[in-house]
């Protein structure tokens, strides 16, 4: 579904990316591992249009994503949920939720509307309330269903788990799965490698901008050079 | 004291008017920031132009000699949506032209561009009246219905040039509120507002909502400068200059960025204008006139932002933006 070819992308002169190729199939839940400053949200802004690759390609379904605006990409079905979460502080959950779908017909929202009701029924409690004003777990919540809302066939997650409190990392990599249970083809970023690895399908592992490995969840979580990275031990 | 009870109504009638042109202007400033932390400082020369287009129209009607023929509520309607739209679309063309390819760099620069454009547009103006009209002071053509009052009581004496200014603002303020608050373009504008890179991320089109976000602006910079042609009759190509700097205080009064906050703004610094401009030499036995008006309601602006440094509706302004 979604195809990257050796993708090279520069911030001024610091070469990000250095020809990063990787594949995610229709319906998998694939995850990005690797430590700071390997490239992972360098790579997910590239998929999703902030950021512009100065080689290489990026597929959906087979049509070129690497040239389209970030505003367009999310037309073509990709949703991205930013790293730090991002939600507008200024606006009430349900405004956040509604201008997820701004790509999309107001009128056609309701079923994501009430799935995301469904996934955190927290966030239906509190509709209302300034998105500012909520606890960073409620906000990571908010953020992936406002994702949800533009009803993507491709879900990109920054660090979902950053700075929650562990039952919260839990739970939203529960949420999680249950996404990808609903036939949303994931592509995850996490630090937290064990946690990743337990609900993905397969996995690459960046270090300093390139994949130096790649496998099933299982092989990597076996894998030596892993666990001893970023499995402690 | 019995005749600064009996001015009051004038007063407050002549605060209003000012206030609610002050807030017009203020939104084009507050707004621009909104979307983009800067100030557009050509904003006062897009007033200006709203106001050159409505004398530009009565003008020619009147040379034509519709002005004497078409129903006056006709005659208004065509100079104001001239105004609005043209002054809409030149504050697009100066965003894109003098703006947008310098978004890149440091604020300041935009800032000095602005500057640029201010001086380019009033010269332009001037240049251009010269050659057309061999003046560039142009008089608005008197319109014998503008020039009715009606009395309402015996201290208060309301010209419908005054009742114009006040229905017309509270009509667009309105419009705008529906517009901002209550419509998905407006949401977007709102969006690209508190962080661009992630409503672009949403499917918003930032520059088009920038592009737009200058357009409501400039057309209701516009709308301020026709209603100020209208009631104060004279314009010239620099008549901008001291509304635009009070309007933008206004918008710094409510808090920058802040739409109901250049409203606010834009009427209490109208009210304490008027008040200074009528009671100062009362209450000084004539020692300070009117004149001081302006001393007097940036004194209080000053005391104001000095205890609220983000205004009065502010709040806390984006720390960075990537």
């Amino acid at each position: 579904m979604l195809k990257v070819s050796g993708i090279h992308v520069y911030y001024g002169a610091i070469h990000a990316l250095k020809g990063i190729s990787f594949a995610v199939e229709q319906g998998e839940l694939v995850t990005l591992l690797g430590a700071n400053g390997a490239g992972k949200t360098t790579t997910l802004k590239t998929l999703s249009g902030l950021l512009r690759p100065e080689r290489g390609s990026v597929e959906l379904e087979g049509n070129g994503l690497h040239k389209v605006d970030a505003h367009e990409i999310v037309h073509r079905g990709v949703a991205h949920v930013p790293e730090g979460r991002k939600v507008f502080p200024r606006f009430t959950v349900l405004e956040n939720l509604k201008i997820g779908g701004y790509a999309r017909d107001n009128s056609a929202l309701a079923p994501e509307l009430d799935f995301v009701f469904q996934l955190f029924p927290r966030l239906k409690e509190r509709q209302k309330q300034y998105a500012g004003t909520l606890s960073g777990g409620e906000q990571q919540m908010l953020a992936i269903g406002r994702g949800l809302m533009a009803k993507p066939k491709l879900l990109l997650l920054d660090e979902p788990s950053m700075g929650l409190a562990p039952k919260f990392v839990e739970q939203i990599l529960e949420n999680i799965r249950a996404i990808n249970k609903a036939g949303v083809t994931v592509l995850l970023v996490e630090q937290n490698a064990a946690m990743a690895l337990a609900i993905s399908h397969r996995g690459y592992v960046l270090e300093t901008g390139q994949v130096i490995l790649a496998g099933t969840a299982s092989e990597l979580a076996g894998n030596d050079l892993v666990r001893q990275a970023y499995l402690g031990g | 004291m019995e005749l600064a009870l009996e001015i009051l109504p004038q007063v407050l009638l002549d605060g209003i008017v000012l206030g609610f042109m002050y807030a017009l202007i203020a939104l084009g400033y507050t707004m621009v920031y909104g979307v983009l932390e800067f100030i557009n400082f050509a904003h006062s020369e897009i007033f200006v132009l709203g106001a050159f287009v409505g004398v530009e129209v009565l003008l020619l009607l009147q040379s034509a000699g519709y002005l004497a023929i078409l129903h006056p509520l006709i005659i208004l309607l065509l100079v104001i949506v001239a105004s609005m739209v043209i002054s809409g679309f030149a504050a697009m063309a100066l965003e894109r032209v003098a703006y947008r390819p310098l978004l890149g760099g440091p604020r300041l620069v935009a800032l000095i561009s602005a500057i640029g454009a201010s001086f380019f547009l009033q010269d332009g103006l001037r240049l251009f009246e010269s050659l057309w009209r061999n003046t560039f002071y142009l008089n608005y053509p008197s319109l014998e219905f503008l020039d009715q009052t009606v009395p309402l009581a015996a201290n208060l004496v309301i010209p419908v040039k005054s009742i114009l200014v006040i229905v017309t603002a509270l009509m667009t303020l309105a419009g705008l509120y529906v517009f901002v608050n209550r419509t998905k373009l407006g949401m977007a504008i709102r969006a690209v507002a508190q962080d661009p890179d992630t409503a672009s991320l949403m499917g918003v089109p930032v520059n088009q909502v920038i592009a737009l976000t200058f357009f409501v602006g400039g057309a209701l910079g516009g709308l301020a400068g026709v209603l100020f042609g209208i009631h104060y009759s004279l314009v010239n190509p620099y008549t901008g200059f001291i509304p635009g700097m009070k309007a933008f205080t206004a918008a710094v009064l409510g808090g920058i960025g802040n739409i109901p906050g250049a409203m606010v703004g834009g009427m209490m610094l109208g009210l304490l204008e008027a008040f200074a401009a009528s009671y100062l030499s009362l209450m000084t036995d004539g020692a300070f006139g009117a004149e001081y008006k302006d001393v007097v309601a940036f004194l209080v602006l000053i005391l104001i932002l000095i205890f609220r440094t983000k205004g009065l509706l502010g709040e806390k302004v984006r720390e960075s933006k990537a």
